[in-house]
């Protein structure tokens, strides 16, 4: 019953210089599923792909593409898959047709078939209308579909998606799960890093979250989020003699441990039942008498996660992953999660 | 290339795996060439870099031809033009300023990531930097030709037959070449299009100043004079120089430039090619 895996990763180790970027990562995919590698910058996501892909060869540990060893057999698994890096990596001085031909000719396509292929794409893309202009004209939108465009010229069955969305505006990330979830409804294997929570609970079939270069949790998006105990509740009081007070009101609302911020005068805890809860809340506020600066109802945030599984919050500025390859290409990307799941499974 | 076509699915529903067979020198060739023409492709998009590599080698003959020309004339010998002996030191110096490109290039793309694209392609590894490479010397042939042009128009009077334009020819493009290697191999080992520029010209200065270009040579001092008169680059300008203008003798110069431009690439082209390997694999 057990499907064949499309990528089975086991112990994979990397260190640049004295970094460790990678202590030990067992990963394994199904074929035809979606796996969501999820963590900050410099949690080792870039590196893993880079490993799978052939970029890179690990210090120990083995890989398996598509049934093949990466390290023996590097060419046979680069004629099947797909990458998609974090840099939108096309030619900027071709236009989107002629850099999807250059690609599918690379690809060892025949020059007629790279065209009608190019075309295709540009269509299925969305990029038909701007086919002739050069890339350097499009926009970051654009160029990203484009870029995946790149990697889907001989439908691999195996894709690897490495922060796909990462500096696209709202419009052009929706376009991309879109994107993304067709292409996983077809049957190809994708892997795709993320520093967002809504995007891999979104996309993924499974999510292994990822931190200085080992997995700390695994699951389903269901399996995490009830976990963590869904929403919370975050106050945060006028007196800084209020903040016990408030403590104690969310604890026992939650039955969970709360966080609290003394200087901002904060206090966060998970309210089960969410919404419904509300109204709870509020009364045992009101009736203590303990005066509000602001009361939200908010989804976990990645920081949440992180804390609820490392005891840490999530180090957004990258911990010197020596590659450097997680900074997104305008380095100023910082773990934003709008929505999340989380929870421990231990592994 | 056409026997191994890969069967396109018409949309993505039923993902195909490409066929895949080992690569070849063949796939060397092919793959060197689409990367040479999706480098060349961008000069008729690039009005600027167009209107730069016009405008600088004209403005560089006429410049040291007006500047330079007048007081060196008296340290040449009679008869000889001063206008003549500077275009074949300029020509010479454009073709490995020129190579600069390369390593631009190059570094630009790994900076954009493009060449982990390419290394994740089932293509020739050292196709990527041949393909620059190729055409590089197309643009250095352009670029050369404008300044050529330039010079003639400025009072460059060469007297050299068609052989001897076919010898100097051969030389500029081998020079271009071997060059170009280096400069790839600068390229890849540098971070930033800022930093290839300025180590670039940090040995290209040295090489084509201190050399036959511009002075004649004896009006060196003693140990200046030394390196001047033996490294390779004056071996290059006096070749150009005596094929065009019949000054000096080349003798066996042309072929001594030519085995250094060879051993250049002995060295560079497997240094560039590891080098490659290196950087994109950490």
């Amino acid at each position: 019953m057990a499907r064949s895996q499309a990528i089975v990763a086991e112990g994979l180790t990397k260190s640049f210089g004295k970094t460790r970027a990678l202590a030990g990562v067992d990963l394994s995919v199904a074929e035809g599923t979606v796996l969501g590698l999820l963590g900050p910058n410099g949690a080792g996501k870039t590196t893993t792909v880079r490993i799978l892909t052939t970029l890179l060869k690990p210090d120990a540990g083995r890989a398996l593409v598509a049934g093949i060893d990466v390290a023996k057999h590097p060419d046979r698994v680069r004629a099947r898959i797909g990458l998609t890096g974090q840099y939108a990596a096309v030619d900027e001085n071709l236009t989107g047709r002629e850099n999807l031909i250059l690609f599918g000719r690379l690809y060892r396509l025949a020059k007629r078939d790279a065209v009608r292929r190019a075309e295709e794409l540009l269509t299925q893309f969305d990029l038909a209308d701007a086919a002739s202009r050069v890339v350097k004209t499009y926009s970051g939108g654009m160029r990203r579909r484009l870029d995946l465009a790149a990697s889907l010229v001989v439908s691999p069955p195996v894709l690897f998606l490495d922060e796909p969305t990462t500096g696209l505006d709202p419009r052009g990330r929706l376009g991309m799960w879109e994107t993304i979830e067709g292409l996983a409804g077809s049957g190809t294997t994708v892997l795709l890093t993320t520093q967002y929570l809504e995007e891999a609970d979104r996309l993924a079939d499974r999510i292994v979250v990822i931190d200085h270069g080992a997995i700390i949790a695994e699951g389903t998006a269901e399996e995490l989020k009830a976990r963590v105990g869904g929403e919370r509740l975050d106050v945060v009081v006028a007196q800084h003699d209020d903040v016990p007070t408030a403590r104690r009101i969310l604890e026992a609302l939650g039955g969970a441990e709360a966080q609290v911020d003394v200087a901002e005068r904060r206090v966060t805890a998970p309210l089960p039942g969410g919404a419904k809860r509300l109204a709870a809340a509020v009364r045992e506020f009101d009736s203590s008498g303990v005066e509000l600066v602001d009361f939200v109802l908010r989804r976990p945030t990645l920081d949440d996660v992180f804390l609820s599984l490392t005891g840490h919050a999530a180090d957004v500025t990258g911990n010197g992953n020596g590659g450097g390859n997680d900074a997104p290409p305008n380095g100023k990307v910082k773990a934003e999660a709008d929505l999340a799941l989380a929870g421990t499974k231990e592994r | 290339m056409s026997s191994h076509t890969a069967e396109i699915s018409p949309t993505l529903t039923r993902p195909t795996p490409p066929t895949v067979r080992a690569n070849g020198l063949s796939d060397v060739v092919s793959d060197s060439l689409l990367i040479a023409w999706r480098s060349l492709k961008k000069i008729p998009r690039s009005p600027d870099w167009l209107i730069a590599a016009t405008v600088q080698p004209i403005m560089f003959t006429l410049l040291f031809r007006y500047i330079f020309a007048g007081a060196i004339q008296s340290s040449l010998p009679v008869g000889v033009s001063a206008v003549n002996y500077l275009i074949a030191g300029i020509v010479a110096q454009s073709v490995v300023f020129n190579t600069m490109a390369t390593g631009i290039g190059l570094t630009e793309d790994l900076q954009k990531g493009l060449m982990d694209r390419f290394r994740a392609l089932p293509m020739t590894r050292s196709s990527v930097i041949v393909g620059r490479v190729l055409a590089d010397v197309v643009l250095n042939a352009f670029v050369t030709m404008i300044g050529i042009l330039a010079g003639l128009a400025a009072g460059f009077r060469p007297n050299g037959g068609a052989a001897e334009w076919s010898m100097t020819i051969a030389l500029l493009v081998l020079t271009s070449l071997a060059f170009s290697w280096m400069m790839a191999f600068t390229g890849l080992s540098l971070k930033t299009v800022e930093a290839v520029n300025s180590v670039g010209f940090l040995w290209v200065f040295p090489l084509t100043f201190v050399s036959s270009a511009f002075v004649p040579t004896s009006t060196l001092p003693g140990w200046l004079r030394v390196f001047a008169e033996n490294q390779p680059f004056t071996l290059l300008v006096n070749a150009v120089r005596g094929w065009l203008t019949g000054y000096p003798e080349v003798g066996n110069q042309g072929w001594l430039a030519a085995i250094w431009m060879v051993g250049v690439m002995v060295v560079f082209i497997p240094l560039s090619v590891w080098q490659y390997q290196r950087r994109t694999t950490r």
